[in-house]
């Protein structure tokens, strides 16, 4: 169970937290001039590394921010975590 | 005074005897005994029998380890209980304890013939047999397996007992309350950390305590007495919260623990009293220190699993700590120096004892004592056989070869009643990898020791392969003056005298002139696997040591191969020729030792276990009979049973009341969310497939929510307030679920749109007045208000009071016919209901339930998003193509509908069946195929939502069929068990298609 720095309230237990995938990955703008293809991989395609991974999660029970986090998935160590928008920090 | 309760100790107090009972019969122990200890000092050794051959097995440790001593419970109010160790039960009057596995008893038990058909019974006996034929499995093998195997019966009535949760945190958390562990936790609580110190025994002190030898000293002091008085001291530390009886179960990361504190059981029946059983303790440490300690081996020889059999330390342990000694002739099986102390300990209690020693020969302090006591050592030797069914009585040994693969020369008898066995110490490494951390295979001693420690993560003393008592105290002082940033402390000069042992021979399995084919070499003994079991796996082709686990089923007992897993990978070791450490471990997993369900619960039972959400009208539907039904969390009216109407009747009644006169729902439920900012307009348009730009002030318009991927998500009418706010509905269920997709779009898609979201379902009570009448009831309650179409038309809205009270109208109806909605503050919304029930009264207004809104929707072909949809089916499958504007260049879901799937057109497509018998209903979920000849048969689709209409006087359904669009008056069949039903497709709007009502 990871303790999880929301960047708008602290730390807290990953219980109240829900995560949502893989992040920057930016709705396109003209969904309407995609090919089938390219939308697919919009819609479906999504990496699941296994190492560094830059994901997005949601302080679901408490202040409901969406933020990013940067997560190795082999050791599940917190590499780093930032604001909607922000550059991510290098790892 | 027994026979074999010989000794005075601190631990026990013999002036408190306390009366128990094992197996229906009674008998006496002290307070401080265990139910193993008081067994033993009643001289009983057999307490069940093995699980598979059904071999009588007696007790063999003192801890947790115990594979064979596992009872029921029985004395519980109502509550019986399975798989408890007797090595870990302390004793309490009142107690009451079965042996487990055997039918009809422990002393004559019927699949002890399994033993004697042993030779067919081999590994993977269950798969390969019990297969065929296959009806025998029903009526034979499994009633036969149920009563003579099985692990102890489940209680079947709801535990009486209460559990409860509770959370910390802590500088530093130390596991295991033995010499390390101690050291480490005084260590750190005198630098002023804020530590916890945890221990499964009642009492601190590991296997120090015990130990009462004068070749192990501390400053002068021997190991023992030096320790106790380190608790006394320890005891006294304000930062050091110490916690008994408590297990820690699991190890996850981030430093998170669960500890399982036993807080009751121990005590008698009559003190018990309603208080908390179990504690589970959720504990976040900064740091950790693992001071777990080590297991003692087996060895695994020819019917090593006599009782009388124990580990030898665990032997002195019931001697020197409960006064009990487990035989009056004993010998020693050893293959290391421990097992000497455990001699030494006899001999000086004035008990026979031998010693066989595997290796050639030795000089360390305790064999020279040893042998200056004059305790016979046969050196070089190992056992080939044992005697005695109920208790061992003999045993057989003969000398090893040079390079131990086998026995030569003659055979020897010696006579005895309890055999000591030490194969060595196994470190506990289960939270040291739980947590993450890597294991290092040290080849001297054949152990698997922590790889690497953590800046918040270390292992101390004999869990981290610390055997000697110098090593041990100095090692853990260096290593957590390191880890907690700590300079000088008392123990840097602390001088200690002790044993070292000097020679090593570790056989995993020691040779016998008895094919390994043919003799009883365990294992896995709570399991039953040995090892010839594991030497057939892999002549079968298992390789891998967590498929051989499986197949044998060695480790795999409710205590985790604690004893055995070092023993099965030796043996593949040996037998594949290759280096134990390249093998690996199996997975160490929580819980390290079992957890009642109501630790793991705690208080979350019965209505506690889940949220139950009640509209403000809940109990006026409680007093008028409602029978409810639970959407997600929320208890809603299901229907209302009038002079003991069944559903049918009640839904029939209510349904027609409401289209001849007038009906009232509570719709409280819906989610409500209120949507503010100035381009809520906007936002709206990207969420809903229909186009919302030109809504004006006061209207309301019904939206229906795609997923990206073009998938109905949601629906519900949204009404605008303001010029920059509207008030959106959604589904019962899909509430919650719709804000959080809302609020994701808002925050990570379309930041720059000034829009604010808040969930107000709970704010306010919702009344649904519907009927030909509905009108007159809202003009009876609203006298101000003028309700012709022209200023109150259908979907549009207005504010107005009741009682001066504010509240909210809309005209939105959900069931075909004339409707109003009343929304007011949450905590006016009985009154509200309670008056609108006395404004309709001239109208026969009936209030009507959940199910009645489903038949009347269903009348006029209103979806129910969940119901009828189940997150395939497009708008268009709908046939709701008039919803998805053409005109906006994008909303959610938009592109996915012009996908080459979503454009198929046999995809399954939302259609009206009739029954060609009118009374016949169909059920939902049925199957509709068009041939039933051809086989296979074709599916092409299912009954989604199914009435008998009082309205029509005949049976109506929605369902999904491929291609439905196309299919209008086409006969379809619906099979079912007992006949098949014939259906034609129809239109899906069943009543009122020109929506004459809705103006009536
Ligand atoms: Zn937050």
């Amino acid at each position: 169970m990871f303790l999880i720095n929301c960047p708008y309230c602290g730390e807290r237990d990953q219980s109240e937290f829900s995560s949502g995938g893989e992040a920057h990955i930016e709705r396109p703008k003209q969904p309407t001039e995609l090919s089938d293809d390219e939308w697919a991989d919009f819609l479906f395609m999504r990496k699941n590394i296994k190492g560094i991974q830059f994901e997005r999660w949601n302080h679901s029970h408490g202040c409901r921010k969406w933020f990013n986090l940067i997560r190795d998935t082999s050791n599940d160590k917190i590499h780093g975590i930032y604001k909607m928008g922000e550059k991510p920090p290098k790892v | 005074m027994s026979k074999f309760r010989i000794n005075k100790t601190n631990f026990v107090d013999q002036t408190n005897r306390i009366s128990f009972k094992f197996d229906g019969k009674t008998f006496f122990g002290f307070k401080g005994d265990t139910l193993a200890s008081a067994l033993i000092a009643n001289g009983i050794h057999l307490v069940g029998r093995s699980f598979k051959y059904h071999r009588p097995r007696g007790i063999m440790t003192c801890g947790s380890e115990e594979p064979n001593a596992i009872c029921q419970i029985n004395d519980k109010s109502n509550l019986t209980e399975p798989n408890v160790r007797a090595t870990e039960i302390e004793l309490y009057e009142g107690l009451e304890a079965n042996s487990q596995n055997c039918w009809p008893s422990v002393q004559f038990d019927i699949g002890g013939i399994n033993n004697l058909i042993s030779p067919f019974i081999p590994a993977g006996f269950y798969y390969k047999t019990f297969m065929w034929p296959k009806s025998f499995w029903k009526t034979v093998y499994e009633p036969l397996i149920r009563k003579t195997a099985g692990l102890g019966k489940s209680p079947i009535k709801p535990d009486p007992e209460i559990y409860d949760h509770k959370h910390v945190h802590c500088d530093v958390l130390v596991i295991g309350g033995g010499i390390s562990g101690i050291i480490s936790a005084k260590l750190s609580a005198k630098n002023n950390l804020n530590t916890i110190l945890i221990d499964d025994k009642k009492e601190l002190g590991g296997s120090t305590i015990f130990q009462d030898n004068e070749i192990f000293k501390i400053n002068n002091k021997i190991s023992k007495d030096w320790l106790l008085n380190e608790i006394h001291e320890i005891k006294k530390l304000k930062n050091l919260q110490i916690k008994t009886r408590t297990s820690v179960a699991a190890y996850h990361d981030y430093n998170y623990l669960l500890a399982s504190e036993s807080l009751n059981d121990h005590l008698p029946k009559n003190e018990k009293d309603r208080s908390v059983r179990q504690r589970l303790w959720k504990i976040r440490a900064k740091k950790v220190i693992i001071a777990t300690g080590a297991i003692e081996r087996p060895l695994v020889f020819n019917n090593n699993d006599r009782p009388g059999i124990l580990l030898a330390n665990s032997i002195n342990k019931y001697l020197n700590y409960f006064g009990v000694t487990c035989g009056l002739k004993n010998v020693i099986f050893t293959n290391n120096d421990s097992g000497y102390e455990t001699a030494i300990s006899l001999h000086k209690k004035g008990l026979d004892v031998k010693i066989i020693d595997l290796r050639k020969r030795s000089g360390s302090e305790l064999i020279k004592e040893t042998e200056k006591l004059g305790i016979k050592i046969h050196w070089n030797s190992t056992i080939t056989n044992t005697f005695g069914y109920r208790k061992i009585n003999s045993i057989e040994i003969m000398s090893l070869s040079e390079d131990g693969s086998n026995v030569i020369g003659e055979k020897n008898k010696i006579f005895c009643d309890c055999l000591g066995i030490s194969g060595g110490w196994t470190p506990m490494v289960h939270m040291h990898t739980q947590s993450g951390g890597k294991l290092n295979f040290r080849e001297t001693d054949q152990v698997f020791i922590p790889k690497e420690f953590s800046d918040n993560r270390i292992s101390v003393g004999s869990s981290n392969g610390h055997f000697e008592l110098d090593e041990i105290v100095k090692s853990t002082n260096q290593t957590v003056k390191k880890f907690l940033h700590i300079q000088d402390t008392d123990l840097d000069d602390t001088n200690i005298s002790c044993s070292k042992e000097l020679e090593k021979r570790n056989i995993w399995l020691l040779p016998n002139y008895i094919s390994i084919g043919k003799n009883k070499s365990f294992i896995d003994f709570q399991n039953d696997s040995t090892a010839k079991d594991i030497k057939l796996a892999m002549r079968e082709g298992f390789k891998s040591i967590e498929h051989v686990k499986r197949y044998t089923t060695t480790g795999m007992a409710t205590d985790q191969g604690k004893l055995s897993n070092m023993h099965a990978l030796g043996i593949i070791a040996e037998t594949a020729a290759v280096k134990m450490g390249s093998l690996g471990t199996t997975t160490f997993r929580p819980p390290f030792t079992p957890l009642t369900f109501g630790t793991i619960v705690g208080r979350s039972v019965g209505k506690f276990f889940d949220i139950t959400r009640k509209t403000p009208m809940h109990e006026w539907h409680v007093k008028n009979n409602a029978e409810f039904e639970n959407v997600g969390q929320w208890k809603r009216a299901w229907y209302y049973s009038r002079d003991n109407e069944n559903m049918h009747q009640s839904v029939q009644r209510e349904s027609k009341a409401a289209r001849d006169s007038a009906g009232i729902l509570d719709a409280s439920t819906l989610g409500k969310i209120d949507i503010k900012g100035s381009d809520a307009t906007e936002f709206l348009n990207r969420v809903y497939t229909n186009a919302w730009s030109k809504l004006s002030i006061g209207k309301c318009r019904y939206g229906l929510m795609l997923n990206e991927d073009g998938m109905v998500y949601d629906d519900g009418v949204t009404t605008r307030i303001g010029e920059n706010h509207y008030l959106m509905t959604t589904t019962t269920g899909g509430a919650a679920n719709v804000l959080s997709k809302l609020e994701d779009y808002l925050q990570t898609e379309w930041p720059e749109l000034d829009v604010w979201l808040t969930s107000v379902t709970d704010h306010y009570a919702t009344a649904s007045i519907c009927g030909p009448n509905s009108k007159k009831i809202l003009k009876k309650l609203f006298s101000d208000i003028e309700f012709n179409d022209q200023n109150f038309p259908h979907m549009s809205f207005k504010n107005a009071k009741i009682d001066g009270i504010d509240c909210r109208i809309m005209r939105i109806s959900f069931t075909g016919e004339h409707s109003y909605e009343i929304n007011i503050e949450a905590k006016y919304g009985n009154s509200l209901w309670e008056k609108c029930m006395e404004a309709g009264k001239d109208f026969n207004i009936t209030p009507y339930g959940t199910e009645t809104m489903h038949l009347l929707r269903a009348e006029k072909g209103f979806i129910i998003v969940g119901q009828d949809t189940d997150g395939t089916m497009t708008p268009i499958d709908l046939q709701m193509d008039w919803i998805v504007s053409k005109k906006k260049y994008d909303f959610i879901g938009k592109r996915s509908l012009y996908r080459s799937d979503t454009m198929r057109e046999d995809r399954k497509q939302l259609v009206g069946l009739l029954t060609d018998e009118p009374n016949t209903v169909l059920e939902e979920g049925a199957q509709i195929v068009y041939d039933e000849n051809k086989k296979p048969i074709e599916m092409i689709g299912h009954v989604t939502s199914s009435y008998f209409s009082p309205n029509l006087n005949k049976s109506i359904a929605l369902a999904v069929v491929k291609n439905g669009r196309k299919l209008k008056g086409q006969k379809l069949l619906v099979p079912m068990r007992d006949q098949t039903i014939n259906v034609t497709v129809s239109d899906f709007i069943f009543y009122d298609k020109n929506n004459e009502r809705l103006n009536a």
